[in-house]
């Protein structure tokens, strides 16, 4: 078995599958995130990309989330599987 | 009146609270199947035995932590308005995501009913809810019911009558986080209830404060302070 790749929910490709790890994110925005369902352990898909790449649709917790960039880039997690 | 009660109904956004609210009061306020649906607050009486039950509509969030003006407008209903009793509404088939929520409202108030919505579809979709093992690990009635189908009424207003008379007495199961946070509300906590009395929950305050809430302790302030100067 390889190593676990880490990678930003930015970074995802669709179809992904990512465990999060980690928010580098404080006060209000992290809340927001948390309340969202972006916690740690959670298991977050990567649903489609915009055409010019934010913000991304995510799937969490059966509800589909869109992201900006400010704070997909800053929520890191374990690569699960690849998408297609 | 002496026998009226209030019963606010929380909850995420879409779980069937303005569905159940109109069922149960005859009233028709417009629903819609989009977040954020109910502004203001819709108001309702529904009749049960000998009691009046004045039922609150809040507006669906998925958190209390006034990040929004909906979730400041249900927060402080819930913690300032003080309902006799707390109906959050989950859905069924949503259950991680709404916990959430009603989580927070344990932490809240104590009179509270958790009542699991939609029932009918998790049904169909082969979820199975034992209400049994959740009211017992939170310590607050759990109900099942369908709102659109008008099933589990009886049961939900005969609990809203047995938690106001206090045949049941709530015990909501209360968040323990980790020791560094909890030694902090050990600290200021009996301070909180010094200043609070028993007008709301120290440890929440106290929850509250340790997040730099300044939204609430502005709300207290204007709420409370003015008694407490006047004292
Ligand atoms: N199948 C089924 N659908 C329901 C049930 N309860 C509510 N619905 C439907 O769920 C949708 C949302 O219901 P609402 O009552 O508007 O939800 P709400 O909680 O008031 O929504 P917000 O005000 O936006 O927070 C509507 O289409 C309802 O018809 C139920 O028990 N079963
Ligand atoms: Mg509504």
């Amino acid at each position: 078995m390889s190593e676990p790749k880490t990678v930003k929910l930015v970074d995802g490709e669709k179809g992904n599958l990512i465990q999060i790890t980690s928010l580098n994110l404080d006060g209000v925005m992290r809340r927001r995130l948390l309340d969202l369902g972006f916690v740690t352990g959670a298991i977050v898909e990567v649903i489609r990309k915009s055409p010019l790449g934010d913000p991304i649709a995510y799937r969490v917790s059966q509800t589909t989330i869109a992201l900006r960039k400010e704070e997909s880039s800053r929520i890191e997690g374990v690569l699960m599987t690849d998408g297609e | 009146m002496g026998n009226s009660y209030r019963v606010a109904l929380a909850g995420n956004p879409n779980t069937g609270k303005s569905t159940l609210f109109n069922a149960l009061t005859g009233l028709r306020q417009h629903t819609g199947n989009w977040a954020g649906k109910t502004v203001s607050l819709a108001q309702g009486n529904v009749q049960y035995k000998d009691k009046m039950f004045n039922l609150i509509d809040l507006p669906g969030t998925y958190s209390l932590f006034s990040n929004s003006s909906d979730e400041e407008v249900a927060r402080n209903y819930i913690v300032f308005e003080k309902p006799d009793v707390t109906v959050v509404v989950l859905d069924a088939t949503s259950l991680e995501r709404n916990f959430n929520l009603a989580l927070q409202v344990l932490e809240m108030t104590k009179n509270v009913i958790i009542c699991i919505n939609l029932i009918d579809v998790a049904e169909q979709q082969g979820i199975s809810i034992n209400e049994r093992i959740l009211t017992n690990r939170l310590g607050v009635p759990v109900i099942k019911i369908s709102a659109r189908n008008k099933k589990g009424f009886p049961m939900l207003l005969d609990t809203i009558d047995r938690i106001v008379t206090g045949a049941i007495e709530c015990q909501p199961v209360q968040t323990t986080y980790a020791d560094e946070i909890e030694d902090k509300i050990k600290k200021i906590e009996p301070k909180v209830s010094e200043l609070i009395g028993n007008q709301m929950s120290a440890r929440w305050v106290s929850l509250r404060l340790l997040d730099g809430d300044e939204k609430l302790l502005n709300e207290i302030n204007q709420r409370y302070g003015q008694k407490e100067r006047a004292e």
